[in-house]
């Protein structure tokens, strides 16, 4: 049951926008960092503002390891979450209403994470795209790499094991 | 100045840098105890710090926050005493979600430091048992420390 071709361009951006924004927002630790997705077709880019509360030396000042580390996670988790609510949407019927975390769980569930601390990261805005290298049915390959104002120079990579979010029986 | 004396000094220094530290502030974090490259910090249960609202269970996102801070202190307690640290990479299992409710405790430890780097291995508890959270293994720069009249 796929979309039709001529849904008016901008109830399609607002669809999908409004799922993106409610996957995001529902999770409080997202929020909480202030992590915002920029989104252009299926593709997310993960922004995240600067804010003092991101500080982990400061002396330098630089962003906490371990900030870096959660922004990193989040972009690669939302990047997995996307796709299947992409997938959804456009081939699956799913509505912008049934995107919402407290009905059913969209996150896949971190196995593992592996950081690479490349650069210290600057007092400014940063940003991470992430590539599924491998989805199957249970698990996921996810690799994420995060630059601030130069993308050719990442400050910060990782590459990452999740667990599928198993679809519950009922759900049709 | 007794061992025990600057031990104790340096425990009381790494708690105030620690929780001076914005990020560390912001998480709640607290150091339990350090010293000889054994570091042990807590951060309470959040609700702000939630990553599945379905389960109310914390972001894996505040356990990598964590250990990595933990792992850092560990290798500044190190008896070899390196004047700064920093993570080169750190790789993290999680084995179970966190109890929701619980505060998270992590333990690290500085095992082996080189000239340049420092090796470190951590695990995570919610205190409902003694099976961990999420483990973690990783490697920080080590920064030499600077003695005065020391020419290079």
């Amino acid at each position: 049951m796929s979309r039709p071709r001529n849904e008016p361009v901008q109830q399609l951006k607002k669809r999908r926008d409004e799922a993106l924004a409610r996957l995001a927002h529902g999770v409080p630790y997202i929020r909480h960092l202030g992590v915002e997705f920029d989104r252009l077709g299926d593709e997310i880019t993960a922004r995240m503002p600067f804010n003092d509360i991101l500080i982990g030396n400061p002396f330098l000042p630089a962003l906490h390891g371990g900030v870096i580390g959660a922004f990193l996670e989040i972009a690669a988790q939302m990047e997995l979450a996307w796709s299947i609510v992409w997938e959804g949407m456009e081939v699956g019927g799913l509505e912008v209403e049934d995107v919402s975390q407290v009905n059913f769980s969209l996150m896949p569930k971190t196995i593992d994470f592996t950081v690479d601390y490349l650069r210290s990261g600057l007092p400014r805005d940063a940003y991470a795209r992430a590539r599924i290298v491998r989805k199957g049915r249970r698990y996921a390959s996810v690799m994420v790499e995060a630059w601030q104002d130069n993308r050719d120079r990442p400050f910060a990579q990782a590459t990452g094991h999740f667990l599928m979010p198993q679809p519950k029986k009922n759900d049709g | 100045m007794t061992e025990q004396s600057q031990a104790d000094r340096k425990a009381a220094f790494a708690r105030e840098f620690i929780e001076a530290i914005p990020h560390c502030r912001d998480l709640g974090m607290k150091l339990e105890t350090i010293g000889n490259g054994v570091a042990e910090i807590s951060i309470p249960y959040d609700e702000r710090f939630i990553g599945d609202p379905a389960t109310g269970v914390m972001h894996g996102g505040v356990v990598t926050a964590l250990l990595d801070s933990c792992s850092g202190a560990a290798v500044m307690s190190h008896p070899s005493s390196p004047a700064a640290t920093a993570t080169i990479d750190l790789r993290i299992d999680y084995m179970r979600p966190a109890t929701p409710g619980q505060a998270i405790t992590a333990r690290a430890e500085c095992y082996r430091v080189t000239r340049s780097v420092a090796f470190v291995h951590a695990k995570a508890f919610d205190g409902r048992s003694g099976d961990p959270v999420a483990s973690a293994a990783g490697a920080f720069t080590v920064e030499a420390p600077r003695d005065k009249g020391d020419k290079k």
